[in-house]
C-alpha cells in the first residue's frame, strides 16, 4: 500500500516537474514584466533619476492628453479597417486555389509581401505616395487629379499606413486559407454538388463552414497584429503629420525613449494592454468552449 | 552593417569593461557618417601615436539608436568618453550626476579664454562638463543664379525677406524649400523667428519653461511666421519631405531658399552656384542672435579611465586638431586659435558667429526633451493650419506646466 501511494504521488508530481521550466521562463519573462510595469505607471520616473509616486497621476495625464486620443482613435480605426484582410485573404485564396500550370509560382509571389520586412513595406509605400514622384502620384494624373500627399494630410495618413500593413497581412491571411482548403473534405463538396450547390450556396454553405477554423485564425492573427502595429508607423511617419497618425505601441515608444517619461510610457502600456486583454479573455473563452464541445 | 557593429561594438567593450586594462581609453562615438567616421578615426590614430602608453578602443553607433542606448551606459558601465550636445542636452545629465567636471582641463589648457563662445553652454554652476568639438552655423542658403536673374539681393530686413519671397513666388519659383516631416526643420524656423522678434533672453527664458506659451510675444513671433504661411512661401506638402528630400527643389532650380545648418553644403553639386545670408532683422531693437548646435565629448563619472579621457579631451581641445577635425567635418572649430575650412560658406559662418550677440544651441537642444517634441509638432501643425494656433499653444502651455513644474 504505502509504495503505491509512494508511486501514486509521483504520477502526481510529474506533469508539474515537466511544467516547472515553462512556468518558471513565463514568471520571469512574462508576467513579472506585465507587473513591473503596470507598477511603473504610478511613478514619475526618468529612467534613471528618482521615482515619485504619483498614484493615478499618469492615468488622469492620459485623458487630458488630445495625443492620446488621437492615438486610441487610430488603433479602433486599425482594428476596424486590418479585418479587411480576411474576407480579401479568402477571395484571394479562393481565386488561387487551382490547379493550372505555374500556380505555385503565382501562389509565392502572392505570399511575398508576407515574407519581407515590416519596415521594407513601409518604406516602399512611402515612395509609393511620394507626392512629388511617387507612382501613386502619377497614376492619380492620369485622370487628372493632382497631388494628394496621403502621408501629409492628418485625415488620410491613417488610411494610408493601414492600406500599406494590409498588403502583407492580407497575403498571410491568403496563406491560411490556403491550407484551409487543401484540408477540404472532398466528399462533403460532391455530395452538394449533386444536390445542385453551387457557387455563392456552396461558398456560404459547405466550404465557409468547414474552413472556420482557418477563419478563427485569421481573425486572431489580424487581430494582434492591428494591435502591434508599430513598425509601419515609425517607419512612414513617425506618427506624423504631428501625431496624427500616432498609435498607442509608438505613442508609448515616443514618451518612454525620447521623452524620458518611463511612468507616462508604462501607463501607456497598461492601457494597451487592457485593451488586448478584453480580446484575449474573449479568445480564451471562445476557445474554452471549444474544447469542452 | 549597423546592426553588426552594434553587437561587435557592445561585445568588444563588456570584453574590455570587464579586463579593465590600465592604458585602455574606451570612446563611444555617434560619427557613423563616412566624412565625419573617417576623420574621428585619424584624430584618434594620430592621438594614439602621440600617446604610445594609451590604447583607443572606439565603438561607433549610428546616430538615432546611440541617443537612446547612451542612457543605458551612463547608469551601468559606461565607457571612458562620450560624444554627446551642449547646453540642456547635457545639463540633463548633468542635473543627475553622470557627467564628470572637467573644469580643470579647462583651466590647466586655457581653454576659458580660446572656448569662451562656447563657455556658457558648456557649463553648469560654475563647472564647465566637456569638451566641444565642432559646431556650425544656421542661416538661409539660396540659389545665386535664380537671385541674379530676377534681380533679387541678399535681404537684410524682415520687408526685404518678403519682398524677395513675394518676387521668387510670382516668377513661379517656390520661394522656401522645407521638409518638415521629422519636425525639427520647423523648429529652426521657430528658433529664428522668436530670437529675431523677442531676442535671445527671451528665447532661452521660454526654453527654460519660465515664460507660458500664451504669452502675447509668443504670439508676435507665431504672427511674423503667419506671414510666411499665408504667403505660401513655403514648399508645398512639406510635411511629407525629410530634410534631405526637400533639398530636391533647391538644387533643381525650383526653390529659391533653405534655412538649415552648414551641414546642408556638401550637398551642392561642383560649379553650382549657391550663396548664404544671416536670418533677416526683424526686430531692429532686437540683436543679431544665431543658432549655433555645439557637438561635444563628456566623461561619464562612471567611467573607468578617467585620467586618460582627460588627456584626450585636452588634446581634442588644441588648436590644430581643432583645425583638422573641422575640415574634415566641414565644420567651424569652437576653439577661437584654430583656423576654419576655406570655403566661403565656413568663412561668412565663422564671421557671422564672431560679430554675433548670442547664441542659442538649437530648440530640441535647449529646451526639456518631452517639451521639444510636442513642441515641434505643434510647429509642424502651425506649418499647415495656422487656424489652429490657438488650440496648439494652449496644449503646449499645458506640456510646459507639466515637464517645468
Amino acid at each position: 500500500m504505502h509504495e503505491i501511494s509512494g508511486t501514486d504521488r509521483w504520477h502526481r508530481l510529474i506533469p508539474w516537474l515537466f511544467l516547472l521550466p515553462a512556468m518558471l521562463f513565463f514568471t520571469v519573462y512574462v508576467i513579472s514584466p506585465i507587473l513591473q510595469s503596470i507598477w511603473i505607471s504610478f511613478f514619475d520616473w526618468d529612467g534613471f533619476g528618482d521615482k515619485v509616486f504619483i498614484g493615478l497621476g499618469n492615468y488622469v495625464e492620459l485623458g487630458e492628453d488630445p495625443l492620446f486620443w488621437t492615438s486610441l482613435k487610430n488603433n479602433i480605426l486599425w482594428l476596424v479597417f486590418y479585418m479587411l484582410a480576411v474576407p480579401l485573404g479568402l477571395g484571394v485564396a479562393l481565386f488561387l486555389n487551382q490547379q493550372v500550370l505555374g500556380i505555385r509560382a503565382v501562389k509565392s509571389l502572392f505570399f511575398f509581401p508576407f515574407v519581407i520586412s515590416q519596415v521594407i513595406v513601409g518604406v516602399v509605400f512611402a515612395w509609393f505616395y511620394d507626392p512629388s514622384y511617387g507612382l501613386l502620384q502619377k497614376a492619380l494624373g492620369l485622370f487628372g487629379m493632382g497631388p494628394l500627399p496621403i502621408l501629409a494630410d492628418e485625415t488620410l495618413v491613417t488610411y494610408g499606413i493601414i492600406a500599406a500593413g494590409l498588403w502583407p497581412q492580407i497575403a498571410y491571411t491568403m496563406i491560411l486559407y490556403l491550407t484551409g482548403l487543401n484540408n477540404l473534405n472532398p466528399e462533403q463538396i460532391e455530395a452538394a454538388r449533386m444536390d445542385g450547390a453551387h457557387g455563392w450556396k456552396m461558398l456560404r454553405h459547405v466550404i465557409l463552414p468547414q474552413l472556420r477554423p482557418a477563419t478563427f485564425l485569421a481573425i486572431v492573427v489580424t487581430v494582434i497584429g492591428a494591435l502591434r502595429s508599430f513598425d509601419l508607423v515609425a517607419t512612414m511617419t513617425g506618427g506624423g503629420p504631428y501625431g496624427s497618425s500616432s498609435v498607442l505601441a509608438f505613442f508609448m515608444y515616443e514618451q518612454a525613449i525620447f521623452n524620458y517619461r518611463m511612468g507616462y510610457g508604462a501607463a501607456i502600456a497598461t492601457v494597451l494592454f487592457a485593451i488586448m486583454l478584453i480580446y484575449i479573455s474573449f479568445f480564451l473563452w471562445r476557445m474554452l468552449r471549444a474544447e469542452r464541445g | 552593417m549597423k546592426l553588426k557593429h552594434l553587437v561587435t561594438a557592445s561585445a568588444l567593450s563588456a570584453l574590455l569593461l570587464s579586463q579593465a586594462q590600465a592604458g585602455t581609453l574606451v570612446i563611444n562615438s555617434n560619427q557613423s557618417d563616412p566624412a565625419p567616421r573617417e576623420t574621428w578615426t585619424n584624430i584618434i590614430n594620430d592621438f594614439e601615436a602621440a600617446n604610445p602608453d594609451i590604447d583607443v578602443q572606439l565603438n561607433e553607433y549610428d546616430h538615432e539608436g546611440y541617443k537612446s542606448a547612451i542612457r543605458n551606459w551612463l547608469v551601468t558601465s559606461p565607457p571612458d568618453v562620450v560624444f554627446w550636445f551642449a547646453g540642456n542636452r547635457m545639463k540633463f545629465f548633468v542635473d543627475r550626476g553622470l557627467f564628470e567636471p572637467v573644469s580643470d582641463v579647462w583651466e590647466d589648457n586655457g581653454m576659458n579664454e580660446t572656448f569662451r563662445s562656447t563657455r556658457a553652454s558648456m557649463t553648469v554652476e560654475g563647472e564647465q562638463y566637456g569638451v566641444p568639438a565642432t559646431y556650425y552655423q544656421w542661416g538661409i542658403y539660396y540659389n545665386a543664379d535664380m537671385f541674379d536673374e530676377l534681380g533679387l539681393s541678399e535681404p537684410q530686413t524682415w520687408e526685404e525677406f518678403i519682398e524677395v519671397c513675394e518676387t521668387l513666388k510670382e516668377n513661379g519659383y517656390t520661394p522656401i524649400t522645407i521638409g518638415t516631416k521629422f519636425l525639427w526643420t520647423a523648429a529652426g524656423w521657430f528658433d529664428y523667428l522668436n530670437l529675431r522678434t523677442n531676442g535671445l533672453d527671451f528665447h532661452i527664458d521660454l526654453m527654460d519653461g519660465k515664460i507660458p506659451y500664451t504669452d502675447d510675444r509668443v504670439r508676435d513671433t507665431f504672427a511674423n511666421w503667419r506671414q510666411l504661411v499665408d504667403g505660401d512661401y513655403f514648399l508645398e506638402n512639406h510635411a511629407s519631405y525629410s530634410w534631405q528630400e526637400a533639398q530636391a527643389p533647391l538644387l533643381n532650380g525650383d526653390a529659391g531658399m533653405y534655412l538649415m545648418g552648414n551641414f546642408l553644403t556638401p550637398s551642392f553639386p561642383e560649379g553650382s552656384n549657391y550663396g548664404f545670408f544671416q536670418f533677416p532683422q526683424i526686430n531692429p531693437e532686437v540683436g543679431m542672435f544665431e543658432d549655433a548646435p555645439t557637438d561635444t565629448i563628456h566623461i561619464p563619472s562612471r567611467a573607468k579611465n578617467k585620467a586618460d579621457a582627460k588627456r584626450f579631451l585636452a588634446y581634442v581641445a588644441q588648436p590644430e586638431v581643432q583645425t583638422r577635425l573641422n575640415l574634415g567635418l566641414n565644420q567651424l572649430p569652437p576653439n577661437s586659435e584654430a583656423e576654419a575650412g576655406d570655403n566661403h560658406f565656413l568663412q561668412e559662418g565663422l564671421q557671422m558667429l564672431s560679430e554675433a550677440d548670442g547664441t542659442a544651441q538649437f530648440y530640441d537642444r535647449d529646451t526639456d526633451p518631452a517639451m521639444a517634441s510636442e513642441g515641434m509638432k505643434g510647429f509642424q501643425e502651425f506649418m499647415v493650419v495656422p487656424d489652429r494656433l490657438d488650440d496648439i499653444l494652449n496644449n503646449l502651455e499645458r506640456v510646459r506646466q507639466r515637464v517645468f513644474r
